[in-house]
């Protein structure tokens, strides 16, 4: 008989876990709560940095794990350590027993609302980059009307002491960018600018994308934070925001405003996460055993972790991240 | 505007303070800025309202002004503070009110300083104790007026004799409200509604029939600022934002302004007195301006109390347009009589704001 290992999360980091367990001959089984596999990328129409379609990237993983045993619309609902690994009951009852378990339960996106500044969920034209990637996708959103004048605000719900989240969500600049440049190309004629702290253009092709954005599509980055945002007779967004190169405030007048909501950890995970006992770190993610040479692995021996759930992190990262935990996970069985 | 986004965040924002049984605690300008606000609230919350509310006649200024202006050290402010509580103590009370905002901004951050910090509380209780041999002690509750008038707003409404309405055409006024920057701003929790979208004002506009206008400088200062004004070379910096602001909301054609708190009125009154002196313009219909009123001066307006009782001739900005909006009866030969009578002057007629 096969060793089962529990994979907690469909998304990206789960389907490429399960996807490399499969391939060395062992029995991943994937639990996800909604009723597709695929995660937040699913949601996602181009991936940055050379706009790639997320769907082409989705279906790919989908092949990757056919014959991975998946439950959908279920959760683990407990779990206890027992001697030969760990004893789950999921939300349709049932009781699987597994060696070891792999906690991919990604993240949540910022809620916009928490910034009140914003005005998201007051003003009708402020959306999130998340919406804006559905619109992408289905070309459907009556808030977004031929806009002649668009915004996007970086770091919404990241490097901010007023909420909490004192850490970079490394994935909005270029995501920003890319939709900056997304949106152009479909309304050629919109003004667009971007509003952020530093662009950290970190990976591969991302310095590119940053200067495609410019010279191609036009975009004007302003270096400085927007503070506030209220809405005036016509019904058209009045930002307030700082040009910290010019050494000036600016008012500008939008028709739409994009903020970039950062990632924060799956709390829906918590319950479980502590009757597994894995802590979480300074920054409300997981905490790995070790920064350098244990990311994979938890304080607790069995329990392992992969992708968004530690971290932010991009696409790339949480897939090189599923195949570390695939090797450490095949490492832990067979030691 | 999504109503319910607001209504959401004024359902985060709500803070419990008692019904009754306050030490109230004036303000050190409002008296001269607007003398009838504080008296009415208090025959408001007395005598309409049947309240306990006690006034310590040794109470003195909280700093706030000193504090804010970098002329007093924090712990001189915070012994001052102090001692305004040991006298709550001493009066048997421990549910604090208090006039002005800047106050309720301050008293806020001494307890939440001496909360994070109690070797400082420590060192504020030494201070009081040598200067003043006098039991520290901390309020209960803290409140700010305007929070309780909010609280009864509703009572208030069910004794409103001229709603804000406009008695001719039976439409709701449009009313600008202006939070005082101290009253949420720096802790959103403690005031009613948050910092962003505070409901503390807007409750009392819609529980009295206005119309709750909503401009894109509604958020910023006043222009009062301090150090805005206070530095006499600073004083072009604090008109340009009122101005900024009489520029945002002129296109709404606002009836009233609403604000809670001391320098608020004042500078969104006498500054329009100045604009018009140097622009000519002028921001209310037919060469008036718009009418910058305490919460207090509105609350006693609809519940029928007569105008120059309230002060409302201490305003640059004539009342008596709104007046006559709302069908309040006044009697113009009475405005610039003051008690029993007296004759308080007149103001020198401006060249072009109309004053009356």
């Amino acid at each position: 008989m096969k060793e089962k290992i529990l994979i907690i999360g469909g998304g990206a980091a789960g389907m490429e876990a399960a996807s490399q367990l499969y391939k060395m001959g062992l029995h991943p089984v994937i639990i996800e709560k909604s009723e597709a596999l695929g995660g937040h990328i699913a949601q996602w129409d181009r991936l940055f940095p050379a706009f790639h379609p997320a769907k082409d990237v989705v279906e790919k993983m989908l092949d990757d794990v056919k014959g991975v045993d998946v439950r959908l619309e279920t959760e683990v609902v407990d779990i206890q350590r027992d001697n030969n690994g760990f004893h789950a009951v999921l939300s349709n009852n049932e009781k699987l027993d597994v060696q070891a378990v792999v906690l991919a339960t990604g993240f949540d996106v910022f809620k916009a609302e928490r910034k009140q500044e914003y005005g998201y969920g007051i003003y009708n034209n402020v959306i999130t980059n998340a919406e804006l990637e559905q619109f992408f996708r289905t070309g459907k959103d009556e808030r977004i009307n031929h806009p002649k004048r668009i915004g996007f605000v970086h770091c919404v719900g990241a490097r901010d002491v007023k909420v909490c989240n004192t850490y970079c969500s490394k994935v909005c600049c270029a995501t920003a960018l890319k939709q900056a440049c997304e949106v152009k190309e479909v309304f050629p004629d919109a003004e667009v600018y971007t509003f952020y702290m530093d662009l950290r253009m970190f990976g591969p092709g991302y310095e590119d994308l940053y200067l495609k954005t410019q010279k191609d599509f036009d975009v004007k980055c302003v270096r400085g934070r927007v503070c506030e945002v209220s809405e005036n007779m016509d019904g058209k967004l009045v930002i307030k925001a700082e040009d910290t190169l010019f050494g000036k405030p600016l008012k500008m007048t939008l028709d739409l405003l994009v903020l970039m909501c950062s990632m924060e950890k799956n709390k829906s995970i918590n319950a479980i996460q502590q009757k597994l006992g894995v802590a979480d770190n300074s920054d409300g993610f997981m905490q790995s055993k070790d920064t350098y040479l244990g990311m994979n692995e938890t304080a607790q021996e069995g329990v392992f972790v992969a992708g968004a759930c530690t971290a932010p992190k991009s696409l790339p990262d949480t897939i090189a991240e599923a195949r570390a935990v695939a090797v450490e996970v095949f490492n832990y069985i067979n030691r | 505007m999504i109503i319910e986004g607001k209504q959401k965040i004024w359902a985060d924002y709500q803070k419990d303070i008692p019904d009754d049984h306050y030490f109230y605690v004036r303000s050190c300008i409002r008296q001269a800025f607007w003398p009838g606000s504080e008296v009415t609230f208090l025959d408001i919350t007395r005598n309409k309202l049947r309240k306990d509310m006690y006034e310590n006649p040794y109470h003195t200024t909280c700093g706030g002004i000193a504090y804010h202006s970098d002329t007093i050290p924090q712990e001189t402010a915070m012994t001052i503070i102090a001692r305004q509580f040991a006298l709550m103590h001493e009066s048997g009370y421990e549910n604090y009110v208090c006039s002005c905002i800047t106050s309720f901004g301050c008293y806020t951050e001494t307890l939440e300083t001496w909360h994070e910090y109690p070797e400082l509380e420590a060192k504020i209780r030494q201070y009081l104790w040598d200067s003043c041999k006098k039991e520290f002690a901390k309020p209960k509750y803290l409140a700010h007026a305007s929070d309780l008038i909010y609280k009864f707003r509703f009572d208030i409404a069910k004794q409103m004799k001229f709603p804000l309405v406009n008695a001719k055409t039976g439409k709701p006024l449009k009313v600008v409200e202006h939070i005082g920057c101290h009253y949420s701003k720096m802790f959103p929790s403690k005031g009613f509604g948050g910092a962003e979208y505070p409901h503390v004002l807007v409750g009392m506009i819609e529980a009295w029939g206005g119309e709750v206008v909503d401009y894109p400088e509604r958020r910023h200062c006043c222009g009062f600022g301090f150090r805005q004004y206070f530095v006499q070379a600073n004083r072009g910096y604090s008109e340009s934002n009122t101005y900024k602001k009489f520029e945002s909301m002129e296109p709404y054609e606002p009836d009233l302004i609403i604000t809670n708190c001391p320098g608020c009125p004042y500078f969104l009154d006498r500054w329009q007195y100045v604009i018009a002196e140097q622009t000519g313009k002028t921001y209310g219909k037919s060469g008036y301006g718009i009418p910058a009123l305490t919460y207090e001066e509105v609350a006693g307006l609809v519940m029928g109390y007569d105008p120059w009782d309230l002060g409302l001739q201490m305003h640059q900005v004539a009342i008596e347009p709104l007046l006559e909006k709302m069908g309040v009866p006044y009697d113009p030969k009475k405005k610039y009589q003051g008690v029993n009578g007296k004759d308080l002057g007149r103001p020198q007629c401006p060249s072009c704001i109309k004053v009356s």
